[in-house]
């Protein structure tokens, strides 16, 4: 046998992890254990999303995926390459001519359909963990909705740093019912998981859960009365393309101390580049160029 | 007046070993009782059953509750139960690592069980969190810091008003004096009896300090192997002991 079956991953792995992924839509932001495989890559590099990635793939897909916002990096580029050579399937930079995206660390700006679907890559699936270490009592805890310790973090950023300072995985509590770590994405994302169209998948694959929101879903994240959420970002606009509402890196381009900022998805800043937007130091778009 | 606590019968074995057994008594609104023995008469397994850490095999702990009376605690369900711990009840470890969080400040730690039951206003909490330290003769500017950075004593002090802030009204405490040199045991026995008296607590202390029974327990239970051999008055129970085993205890303890 010289082919791996489609999307690497044998049929009957595929069907456990569709079981979870459907049980898990069907009790939003809960924990489903599944029986995560040995994936060809290290843990921490995606291997939860790859599975729940190749439990979702049909070859009529069209595959995006993206770390940190950018299509080109190591771990995109690996991982979109290992899912052409296994299924085959094509491989889009495009947000809106994608049918699945995985992503890492980001939510695309662009709104996303119906039609699509997002997976997200999971390192430590569950948001109680640093506060209490035991998993017995963090089921227990989510069994029976006590929620408080979330707010105790919150607490203690409040009065460590006058404000909440968690700027990443910040907890949201999902239809009422569950409270969830929207893995590692920056806060400024966690508005886009509420009511979102698409469905959004959860796999974290060392941690062997996968949990997931159906489209619409209530998604608010938690805070205090007095310190209410707020979605930060850089105060700037994309040196690139000029974009105020973006999600922004700030990357350092000279030794000489010079930087600027860019938007954090390559997409969404390609796309406006090419509908003639231009930034402080952006230069015209061309197709094909950089 | 229904009692706040009815004790009947209780059992609790650990395979053929008898950890407890037989044990009645009422804990009246306002009461507090002692249960004094020495190492290994079950007194840290009977509290571990009336508080429902751990259940009894046998008998009945009846608390009655705020809004539907009388309730047996083994027959209440899991949610109940640990509502009722986050709420009405508190419990006073011996040691204050096991009932404190040491990786989160003073003020988060006496704030976590009244955002446990909702509260969800940074400045409220906040405000409470520095009331109860000062009750408990902590100063407010250590509010910030971690219980690492406390004595024994004051953790000791920081465990008690973290149970104290959501006004329970049953308290069980294992040997709150514990490893606390005699002059903090002395004062933190002085704040304890200042803030039963006060707030009007039930409390339930087991030790094997008489002179924290002496100050503090209305009543006292006395066992010895898992029964209870004596009960009474404190001071009836102290000063003209029955029980061969009692009079011992209160012959033993040393005079200076």
């Amino acid at each position: 046998m010289t082919e791996y079956n489609f999307a690497y991953l044998d049929e009957q792995t595929k069907r456990m992890i569709r079981r979870a992924i459907l049980k898990g839509l069907a009790i939003p932001g809960y924990q489903v254990p599944f029986a995560s495989r040995e994936m060809p890559m290290p843990y921490g590099w995606g291997t939860g999303g790859v599975q729940v990635t190749a439990a979702c793939l049909v070859p009529e897909d069209r595959l995006k995926v993206i770390d940190q916002g950018a299509d080109d990096t190591t771990n995109a580029v690996s991982i979109a390459k290992f899912f052409r050579r296994t299924a085959h399937v094509e491989v889009t930079e495009r947000t809106v001519e994608a049918s699945l995206i995985q992503t890492r660390h980001r939510i695309p700006e662009t709104p996303l359909r119906e039609d699509q679907i997002l997976v997200y890559q999971v390192p430590i699936p569950e948001p109680l963990r640093f506060l209490e270490p035991r998993e017995t009592e963090t089921r227990k805890m989510h069994a029976l909705e006590e929620y408080g310790l979330m707010h105790v973090k919150l607490y203690e950023d409040i009065s460590r740093h006058g404000a909440i300072s968690t700027a990443y995985a910040y907890p949201v509590r999902v239809a009422g019912r569950y409270v969830m770590d929207p893995s590692p994405i920056p806060k400024f994302d966690n508005p886009k998981l509420a009511g979102m169209a698409a469905v959004q998948l959860f796999g974290a694959g060392r941690e062997q859960r996968i949990y997931a929101l159906p489209p619409w879903t209530e998604v608010i994240s938690l805070d205090f009365e007095d310190y209410p959420f707020e979605p930060t970002k850089a105060d700037a606009a994309c040196d690139l393309c000029g974009a105020e509402d973006s999600y922004l890196d700030e990357v350092i381009v000279d030794d000489a101390g010079g930087r600027i900022f860019v938007c954090s998805d390559t997409d969404h800043c390609r796309a406006r580049r090419a509908a003639g937007h231009l930034g402080a130091q952006g230069v015209p778009y061309e197709e094909g160029a950089a | 007046m229904t009692p706040l606590l009815q004790v009947r019968d209780v059992a609790k074995f650990y395979g053929a070993r008898r950890g407890c057994e037989g044990v009645t008594f009422d804990l009246w609104p306002g009461e507090v009782m002692g249960i004094v023995g020495e190492s290994g008469s079950g007194k840290s397994t009977l509290l571990a059953c009336l508080s429902g850490q751990m259940a009894p095999d046998r008998g009945e702990v009846i608390y009655d509750t705020r809004d539907r009376g009388p309730v047996d605690t083994r027959a209440m369900s899991e949610p109940e139960r640990r509502m009722l711990m986050r709420t009405d009840w508190a419990l006073v470890h011996q040691n204050p690592r096991d009932g404190l969080r040491m990786g989160v400040s003073a003020g988060g730690n006496v704030g976590e069980r009244l955002m446990a039951v909702g509260a969800r206003h940074y400045g409220d909490i906040r405000a409470r969190a520095v009331d109860w330290l000062g009750r408990v003769e902590i100063d407010a500017d250590r509010v910030d810091d971690r219980p690492t950075a406390f004595s024994g004593g004051m953790q000791q002090r920081l465990q008690i008003a973290r149970n104290l802030v959501t006004g329970p009204r049953l308290v069980f405490m294992d040997e709150p004096t514990g490893g606390l040199d005699v002059s903090v045991q002395a004062r933190l026995l002085d704040l304890l009896r200042g803030l039963v008296r006060e707030m009007g607590l039930s409390a339930v202390i087991v030790t094997h300090d008489l002179a924290v029974v002496r100050l503090l327990a209305d009543r006292l239970i006395v066992m010895k192997d898992g029964r209870v051999v004596e009960a009474g008055l404190t001071d009836q129970v102290l000063d003209d002991p029955q029980h061969g085993y009692t009079q011992l205890l209160v012959s033993s303890v040393l005079q200076v």
